[in-house]
């Protein structure tokens, strides 16, 4: 089935394809290795300023130029993987943790709590995200906790919806209900016959949610709600560097890209995944934040 | 079709009552006293304005009494009073919310003007050059944060274009020319990243109706390629297209918001993100509830609008 040439899709895009997974992967895996490695990789400390190197240029001492206030840039953008995956990975795992109990067990008992919770959801998918986080962040104050908890609760319903139709998609065939006969306990079921038929399907909406969640927490910190000064928050120093924006276009250059990179990592990566589990789907409309 | 639209009316009651509940909360989300928190420390020791702020947001009472009477006075359309300057939150909005919705709708058109033809383009020849730069295209901007690319333009706009007048923003009524090309740049940063999902959007659509019978028939009769694919091809490919774009609109109001941040434009984002720094949490109320509200209204009414393009869908 995975082998069967589609007539309608030449070699190019299909080799383009299979280069996603390799793109994407490679951007994943040297944004991990930023984030892991920042203290190693960084010629310097993301805060120490140097006195008298103000809005440096690019060049040998400071390969990306330093910003307003004489510091390095390369460091502080290879430090800024750290922030942003240390707020995209815990909120993700948290929404999917979270999500994937609530969905398995809403689909596998139905029921009145069913109902309502999707009602729930319906009411929290009007909401446009980035407003609702916008208010949450208000409400709560700005933090790093703050950041992740209002993130997980708002990637989560995605989750739960996709867990939820997958799980009633599989509850009524032959080997679940076997399982059933034979005398299966429920957690069992859900945990040997259930979960593992969703991995797949969750893996490809985790990576998707990785790239959505890092565009709103550079967002909120662009918009001075996200993560707080000193720390090397790119959406924070593309924000402050727009002041010099004109006559230094580095200090903003070097976070978007860095964001943009990050960004088009995960999509390449849930693109590529999304094709090995079904080649003949066309990639359609995606939600953006 | 009426039973349709009837029904999905109806549906909309239970969704713009819960959107109003999750909003009403969110005050009730900040910890700590709440009225000390909302006067700020000085003022809450005054306790006639303490007494003041109770009455008007009717806080000693029980929580659903306090929600009934604020969606009394929501639906009377008095959402009280900015706990910053006094004003009326009503006042505000209405001053705001057309620069933002302008933004949004320019937005849309943008990403549907540009996504639409380069999808075509695409799927028409698929596999080839064209097509793969599209994608590349494609992907490039759904990465890049519509703040970026808008800081990008502004930068871009300095450095090559310098004779280029600023254009501060001027009310669609005021001067309807003028005022769209003010809000050009910010709605054209906004709306390219939608045109990229508009387009692959675009391109499978195209794709799939390009691979059915009746467009097989078509080509065996001899019609031109060029009627096959706008005229049998693009009328049934849009369909789809048309349901997409609604479901973006609640995207596109979001990173309006944000946009207007960038470009220093007067519409809701500047509000909202000026009524965090000063913690004017009534405001903040306002603003979401009229922003979601508003991106429900779209669309459902983009939702209808696909119902009544396509007639093949049951109404069940």
């Amino acid at each position: 089935m995975s082998n069967q040439p589609d007539a309608r899709r030449g070699g190019l895009p299909r080799a383009l394809r299979s280069g996603s997974l390799l793109a994407g992967g490679l951007l994943v895996a040297g944004l991990l290795v930023a984030a892991l490695a920042a203290p190693w990789l960084a010629p310097h400390a993301p805060t120490t300023i140097f006195p008298g190197a103000e809005i440096t240029p690019p060049g040998p001492r400071f390969l990306l130029g330093t910003d307003e206030v004489g510091r390095d840039i390369l460091s502080r953008v290879l430090y800024g993987a750290r922030v942003s995956l240390g707020v995209a990975i815990p909120s993700v795992a948290l929404a999917v943790l979270a999500g994937t109990t609530l969905g398995v067990g809403l689909g596998y008992w139905g029921g009145a709590p069913d109902l309502l919770a999707m009602r729930l959801f319906d009411v929290l998918f009007a909401f446009p995200p980035i407003l609702l986080a916008i208010a949450l962040v208000a409400a709560l104050g700005p933090s790093t906790f703050n950041l992740v908890l209002t993130i997980a609760v708002l990637t989560l319903p995605q989750f739960a919806v996709l867990a939820r139709s997958a799980t009633l998609a599989l509850k009524p065939q032959e080997f679940v209900q076997a399982a059933r006969a034979l005398g299966a306990s429920h957690p069992r079921i859900l945990g040997a016959h259930v979960l593992p038929n969703l991995t797949p399907t969750l893996a490809v909406q985790a990576s998707l949610s990785l790239s959505i969640v890092i565009l709103v927490e550079a967002a909120l910190s662009f918009l001075g709600l996200g993560t707080q000064p000193p720390a090397p928050s790119w959406g924070s120093m593309l924000s402050r560097g727009r002041q010099y924006m004109t006559i230094a276009p580095w200090l903003v250059l070097a976070p978007g890209l860095a964001i943009m990179l990050a960004v088009l990592g995960f999509n390449l990566l849930g693109d590529a995944q999304r094709d090995l589990l079904d080649p003949r789907r066309a990639a359609a409309g995606r939600r953006t934040p | 079709m009426a039973g349709y639209v009837g029904k999905r009316l109806l549906l909309l009651v239970p969704t713009l009552l819960g959107v109003s509940v999750l909003t009403f909360l969110l005050i009730h989300l900040i910890p700590g006293d709440l009225v000390t928190i909302l006067l700020g420390i000085t003022a809450s020791q005054n306790e006639q304005t303490r007494q003041a702020l109770i009455h008007a947001l009717h806080l000693d009472q029980p929580l659903i009494v306090q929600y009934v009477l604020w969606l009394g006075d929501v639906l009377r359309g008095d959402l009280g009073h900015s706990l910053v300057t006094g004003f009326s939150v009503r006042d505000e909005l209405v001053r705001s919310y057309p620069v933002t919705l302008q933004l949004a709708l320019m937005a849309m058109f943008i990403a549907l003007a540009v996504g639409i033809p380069l999808g075509v383009l695409a799927a028409t020849r698929a596999g080839r050059a064209l097509d793969a730069s599209t994608r590349v295209f494609s992907l490039l901007f759904i990465s890049a944060p519509a703040f970026f690319i808008g800081t990008v333009v502004i930068i871009a706009g300095a450095r090559y274009a310098p004779w280029l007048p600023t254009l501060g923003h001027v009310p669609f009524t005021e001067n309807p020319i003028r005022s769209v090309l003010g809000l050009l740049p910010a709605s054209a940063s906004l709306g390219l990243a939608i045109s990229a999902i508009v387009a692959r959007f675009t391109r499978s659509s195209m794709l799939d109706v390009l691979g059915q019978d009746f467009v097989r028939t078509a080509r065996a009769k001899g019609v031109a390629d060029r009627v096959v694919v706008f005229k049998h091809a693009l009328r049934n490919a849009l369909i789809p297209v048309v349901a997409m774009a609604g479901t973006q609109f609640v995207y596109l109001i979001g990173g309006a918001v944000i946009i207007e941040e960038v470009f220093a434009l007067p519409g809701m984002g500047r509000l909202v993100v000026n009524a965090i720094y000063q913690r004017d949490y009534t405001t903040i109320q306002g603003a979401v509830l009229l922003l979601t509200s508003g991106a429900v209204l779209v669309n459902l009414a983009l939702d209808l609008l696909y119902h009544v393009i396509d007639r093949r869908i049951l109404y069940a």
